[in-house]
């Protein structure tokens, strides 16, 4: 039973990351509240998608990465949860869309039955009900037997959305998710993120200031692996603490 | 001046792929006009579909369905075996394998495929034969059954490399989207890298079998060279390779024999087109 709006999700504490001896992130400290989105911004290599990628241990499959701190989903560190399933609770979406080589339908029903077994009838009805929520079964619904290739930009990032939610994640990481859309595309997107916050826990990366100003709830700004601002998005962009968030939401850097 | 020693530079290489391409027309012709030349004194569906191959009783009978058989049986029984070894091989040393282990595999390959095919058939001869003839209690051990493993080995090293760059050009993306739903290492080979690396695969998977129809010393020397329909893998037999190679030398030229040992080599060249042809149309799938 999630609980809205209320405790919190991630609780990251004096994090550190290198890859070798390149020091990705710095000394980070950050709580995600439940049910709401987190903004990250910041430059390249400022350390944001490095971030991203600790929250379901993507990072894991570089061969020289070294963490130190402690990162909690709902006070467990993710370390001791088995990592099917915390990949399954901390769902991602990906900068560029990546449809699996196989059918729509496929390419939903194939998280699903890769964590419980169920019949067809039912497979059916949750891949429906996955696609809706996703705001994609509309488009798609007559065609679901068609290579995933097929649709357009959007289509494939919101199906790719939609298989991510099929495997009943908590939290749902988005790593620059409209990067490669048009300003349509980008825009149903953004609504489906705003609509899925009722239910899950948003991490967005994205290197479009706007967009973290249009959704995030609260936004984060990165520099170099450090942490330099978290406040509420409002108030980041009315009136920022630190001078080099000031610089950086005006575009005078990065 | 220039432009000269770029015409002349471009005419050379012109002169240099058309003739490769001549070269090859030429052997292609000769062979047909040789080849053909059986079928004066046999029909082709006598000669594909003839049950017995004595070309040098009076007269001869030139049936080559036993050689047919025999190539077949052999290069079935290779693929049975290479085929899930090299793909579980290639699967370990492009997904599973440390980086050490790794290198160490992947020059043993090579090294296996720089061995040359009369000396893996002598070790075949020296080592297999025996055994093989220990371990099912036959009166020889020179069957298809050896030769099918000994060919294994020479289409590994192909299917291996082949496949395990196909493998590793699957977008890591691919991966990562997978592990990102959750799924184990093994799910993601299976249902992600597997699917996305299959034409790769299929065609490494015949350019090994082509290797292996093609094969000729390593089976002359341990199959036991009998022309007869083999019943079971565990007979002689004598492959289409082997026939050429073993006969040639004794034909006279211009007599039938001769004639249909190129006919032979027609089929094997049909077959071998036919395998290429096919791996590449797979290679080609893959680049669209």
């Amino acid at each position: 039973m999630v609980t809205i709006g209320v405790g919190v999700k991630f609780e990251i504490h004096d994090l550190n990351i290198w890859f070798g001896s390149a020091h990705a992130i710095r000394h980070v400290n950050i709580e995600i509240q439940t049910n709401e989105i987190l903004s990250v911004i910041g430059p390249a290599n400022s350390g944001k998608t490095t971030f991203l990628r600790t929250l379901n241990r993507l990072n894991e499959l570089y061969a020289n990465y070294n963490i130190t701190g402690e990162v909690e989903l709902e006070r467990e560190d993710i370390r001791s949860i088995e990592i099917g399933e915390l990949r399954r609770k901390v769902g991602m979406v990906f900068a560029l869309p990546l449809p699996l080589p196989l059918s729509i339908f496929d390419n939903v029903a194939y998280g699903i039955k890769m964590h419980d077994r169920r019949g067809k009838k039912e497979l059916e009805e949750k891949v429906e009900e996955t696609l809706r929520q996703a705001y994609l079964w509309e488009e798609v619904k007559d065609r679901l037997s068609e290579s995933a290739f097929k649709l357009s930009g959007g289509q494939q990032q919101r199906l790719c959305i939609a298989r991510t939610l099929a495997v009943g994640p908590e939290v749902i990481l988005f790593d620059e998710p409209c990067s490669g859309l048009d300003p349509i595309s980008t825009a149903k997107v953004e609504d489906a993120m705003v609509k899925l916050k009722e239910k899950f826990t948003i991490v967005l990366v994205t290197n479009n200031v706007k967009q973290a100003a249009r959704v995030g709830d609260k936004t984060a700004f990165f520099l170099n692996g450090e942490l330099v601002e978290l406040d509420k998005t409002d108030r980041i962009f009315t009136a920022p603490q630190d001078k080099r968030t000031d610089g950086y939401i005006r575009g005078k850097f990065g | 001046m220039r432009k000269l020693k770029e015409l002349v530079i471009e005419k050379l290489i012109l002169i240099c792929g058309l003739a490769s391409i001549f070269f090859v027309a030429l052997i292609f012709l000769f062979l047909l006009k040789e080849g053909f030349a059986v079928f004066k004194a046999v029909n082709p569906f006598n000669f594909l579909f003839g049950k017995s191959w004595y070309p040098i009783s009076d007269p001869p009978q030139l049936g080559i369905l036993p050689l047919i058989l025999g190539s077949l049986l052999v290069t079935l029984g290779a693929a049975v075996i290479s085929i899930p070894i090299g793909v579980a091989c290639a699967v370990y040393i492009a997904e599973v394998a440390p980086a050490k282990t790794k290198e160490a595999l992947k020059a043993g390959i090579e090294l296996l495929a720089a061995i040359p095919s009369v000396v893996l058939g002598f070790i075949g001869m020296v080592t297999l034969v025996p055994l093989v003839k220990s371990v099912f209690h036959i009166p020889t051990g020179l069957t298809a059954l050896s030769g099918s493993i000994m060919l294994a080995f020479m289409a590994m090293p192909t299917i291996v490399s082949i496949a395990e760059d196909a493998l590793y050009s699957v977008p890591k993306s691919y991966k990562e989207g997978a592990f990102a739903l959750g799924a184990t290492h093994w799910q993601t080979i299976r249902r992600v890298m597997l699917p996305a690396a299959s034409s790769g695969i299929l065609a490494a998977v015949m350019l090994g079998l082509g290797r292996v129809i093609g094969e000729t010393m390593a089976v002359m020397m341990i199959t036991g060279n009998a022309a007869v329909i083999p019943r079971s893998i565990l007979q002689p037999v004598r492959t289409l390779t082997a026939t050429i190679a073993a006969e040639m030398g004794e034909a006279v030229v211009g007599s039938e024999h001769y004639f249909a040992l190129f006919a032979v080599g027609i089929v094997l060249f049909i077959i071998s087109f036919a395998v290429n042809v096919t791996a590449d149309l797979f290679l080609h799938k893959k680049e669209r």
